[in-house]
């Protein structure tokens, strides 16, 4: 009863929408041509998934995902481990360590594709690689958009990694070292599997969230160069094209991909969001 | 001193409170009855109809003719101006959005030819009667005219007209000896010269409507067209599997794998080809005809070097075959008024005052942008300003359309897909692959 008022705001802003968007992927709808609106059944979602535009959008995009989130975790549990142990200007690491997540990331990518341009970059000019085109090919065109990615959002995951941290009992690590555990051994026998939680609630929410990704494509490459990805692709049908049912499809397509994952994660590596948080 | 202080603050409080409470209150009331008066417009309590204007970028020459506008309206109307994203798609995009929620707020749009048609069909435009065409289109650049009209009916006004040329660096044509201020030259002339000079040809290769300008100025030149019946909407056949697309995508491939080409070909856009153009390699480009008064104020502010501004020539779009005349490509902004207009008699007022041949001139020496109405090449101060003034109304007299079809998005970003990046055409099978994209796109059967 209590939480009612929850439960309606939540079916007007989220259930809503989504059950417009199945709706209208039913149709082949035009926003600049409402009268030759006309019923396809589940016809869209047979183009899409036998279209091979759909599946290497696909593929850019889980190569992206995977690329970022591998790195961001080793990067990020290395800042955690930093931010935990500094003990002098401790607040100065954190925010430093910070600020990247802080940056809009639609500004953070204008800033990196200005640095890899090639009439404004100043990166050709530092590494002496004359007018090497970045944008015009897609592995440059991948790596800079995979760096971008990787500088955004490494500190949300080091912050997740932190919290994990504080969690690995102090006395477990000293025992461990009376009892002769090298460093190495301390860290994959005591505080790995003592933060495991922590581990997979990060790589779901940063797996989730990559696989979304949108306007770091948009700003450097705006989807050449074999660089879209599919959230790029429900974007072109959707807002280029008004094709308002071709794009709904894919955009249920992506919804549906972004549940399975977060499945994956939740069934199948057993994922604790309660754990997670402290709460058993 | 302190305690005292705090004392002195700790008594006072409430009374300081209360007086900071009547002077919030005081501002929040003058800030209404001032927002109250501003509605109702100057003093006499008339309300002045504002009509709406979203424009594309400019340094400020359409806010400045809507200004002038306004004036002399002597009070019949304000026009307030709402500036639109950079580039032509995002304005699209934004533009459409808006209409298709039936918006009220846009009374008048500056919109991009090739957008024309898909609007008019989606009846987002009011078209004009015939007698407010008759006004609107009098003296107008041929092309421009037939770009807005859909129909049979005129349902934007040619505001502005734009063309472009062959633009090349003296020193560079005199190395590579091909001298185009003589006479026409050809594509396979400009890249020989080019790769003989060590020089490079600007084009716009990057994958967005800059291209598709490129593509279909090289079929046009080449004797044909992108699409065959465009009126037919979804029904419309692509055409580019053909001599004439063949021939464009010959250019296009040669240019791509020549030394001419621009290290950045395949993600260049105009004003990427500009700089490179004015920089150390600069020699051939085809870009629109802002281009000279662009340097010229680049010189002006100093951030250009004045040998580098007298360098600058400019000959006729080339031709792709020596004895076919080049179709250069159109562009340009066209006024349309919205059919949710809410004062949709004034807003036709105001394009009529938009329009004139003054305003056209005032807003080409302002923003460089060349007039739709022929006359306005005759006046001695844009003579000046545009030594090619005479070259530019040639070309845009003959200019070649874009495809001028409802569905005019999906064709260019279907094309241009195919066709990108620039180093992949091949003459024998790109053309032909394009088609079957643009095919399947306009009948929702593949994805873009």
């Amino acid at each position: 009863m209590l939480c009612g008022p929850a439960l309606a705001v939540m079916v007007g802003v989220t259930a809503y929408p989504l059950a417009r968007a199945v709706w209208l992927s039913l149709y082949s709808y035009r926003i600049t041509d409402p009268a030759g609106r006309r019923f396809v059944g589940l016809r869209n979602y047979g183009v899409i998934l036998t279209d091979h535009l759909w599946w290497s959008d696909v593929a850019t995009t889980v190569l992206i995902t995977v690329v970022t989130v591998a790195v961001e975790l080793v990067i990020g549990f290395a800042f955690a481990s930093v931010m935990q142990r500094t003990l002098f200007g401790r607040r100065f690491v954190r925010t430093a360590i910070l600020v990247p997540y802080g940056i809009i990331t639609v500004v953070a990518a204008f800033s990196w594709r200005y640095a890899f341009a090639l009439d404004t970059g100043f990166v050709d000019h530092v590494f002496g690689l004359g007018r090497f085109a970045w944008f015009g090919q897609r592995t440059p065109a991948l790596f800079v958009i995979i760096l971008a990615e990787i500088w955004k959002t490494t500190p949300f995951i080091s912050l997740l990694l932190l919290a994990g941290l504080a969690q690995v009992p102090g006395e477990l690590l000293e025992a461990a070292e009376v009892d002769g555990a090298t460093k190495v051994q301390r860290l994959f026998r005591v505080t790995l599997p003592n933060m495991k939680a922590a581990i997979m609630v990060a790589l779901l929410f940063r797996t989730l969230d990559a696989y979304r990704i949108f306007d770091t494509v948009f700003v450097t490459t705006n989807g050449a160069a074999g660089t879209e990805t599919v959230s790029f692709l429900a974007y072109r049908q959707t807002i280029t094209r008004t094709a308002l049912g071709l794009g709904s499809a894919v955009s249920v397509l992506l919804f549906m991909s972004v549940v399975l994952i977060a499945v994956v994660f939740v069934k199948g590596f057993g994922v604790d969001l309660a754990r997670a948080r402290g709460e058993r | 001193m302190a305690v005292f202080g705090r004392r002195h603050w700790g008594r006072r409080r409430p009374a300081t409170l209360r007086a900071t409470l009547r002077s919030i209150r005081l501002v929040a009331v003058v800030a209404l009855l001032a927002g109250l008066v501003g509605a109702c417009g100057g003093g006499g309590g008339r309300a002045v109809p504002a009509l709406g204007w979203y424009v594309n970028p400019d340094n400020g020459g359409q806010a400045e003719l809507a200004a002038a506008c306004t004036a002399a309206s002597g009070g019949r109307y304000r026009i307030t101006v709402s500036t639109l994203p950079n580039d032509a798609s995002g304005q699209r995009e934004q533009l459409v959005r808006r209409l298709a929620a039936k918006d009220r707020s846009i009374a008048l749009m500056s919109l991009d030819p090739p957008f024309v048609a898909e609007f008019a069909d989606a009846g987002f435009l009011r078209p004009f009667t015939p007698g407010e065409a008759a006004g609107l289109t009098a003296g107008v650049l041929g092309g421009a005219v037939d770009a807005a009209t859909w129909q049979g009916r005129l349902v934007a006004a040619p505001f502005w007209a734009n063309t472009q040329l062959l633009w090349f660096r003296r020193s560079a044509a005199a190395r590579g000896g091909l001298d185009p201020a003589a006479g026409p030259v050809t594509w396979d002339e400009v890249i020989g010269a080019a790769e003989r000079a060590d020089a490079t040809v600007e084009v716009q290769g990057g994958r967005s409507e800059g291209y598709m300008v490129l593509i279909s100025a090289l079929v046009a030149s080449a004797g044909g067209v992108v699409l065959e019946h465009p009126e037919a909407g979804r029904d419309a056949r692509p055409a580019l599997a053909s001599p004439p697309g063949r021939r464009a995508a010959e250019i296009i491939a040669r240019l791509a794998h020549s030394r001419a080409a621009d290290p950045g070909l395949a993600t260049a856009d105009e004003e990427s080809g500009r700089a490179a153009f004015q920089g150390d390699r600069g020699g051939f480009m085809t870009n629109w005809a802002y281009v000279y008064g662009a340097a010229s104020e680049g010189v002006a502010s100093g951030a250009l070097g004045r040998a580098v501004l007298d360098d600058i020539a400019w000959a006729r779009w080339p031709r792709v075959d020596a004895g076919r005349p080049s179709r250069p490509p159109l562009g340009g902004i066209d006024l349309g008024v919205s059919a949710y207009a809410r004062h949709p008699a004034l807003a036709v007022d105001a394009v009529r005052c938009l329009t004139t041949a003054d305003s056209q001139r005032r807003y080409m020496l302002k923003s460089k942008n060349p007039a739709a109405r022929a006359s306005v090449y005759d006046d001695p101060e844009v003579r000046k300003a545009f030594p090619m003034a005479d070259l530019i109304r040639e070309s845009i007299g003959e200019a070649g359309p874009r495809p001028k079809t409802p569905y005019y998005t999906d064709v260019s970003a279907a094309v241009t897909r195919t066709f990108h990046p620039p180093a992949s055409v091949n003459p024998a099978t790109t053309p032909a692959a394009a088609d079957r994209l643009v095919t399947g796109v306009l009948h929702d059967r593949v994805l873009l």
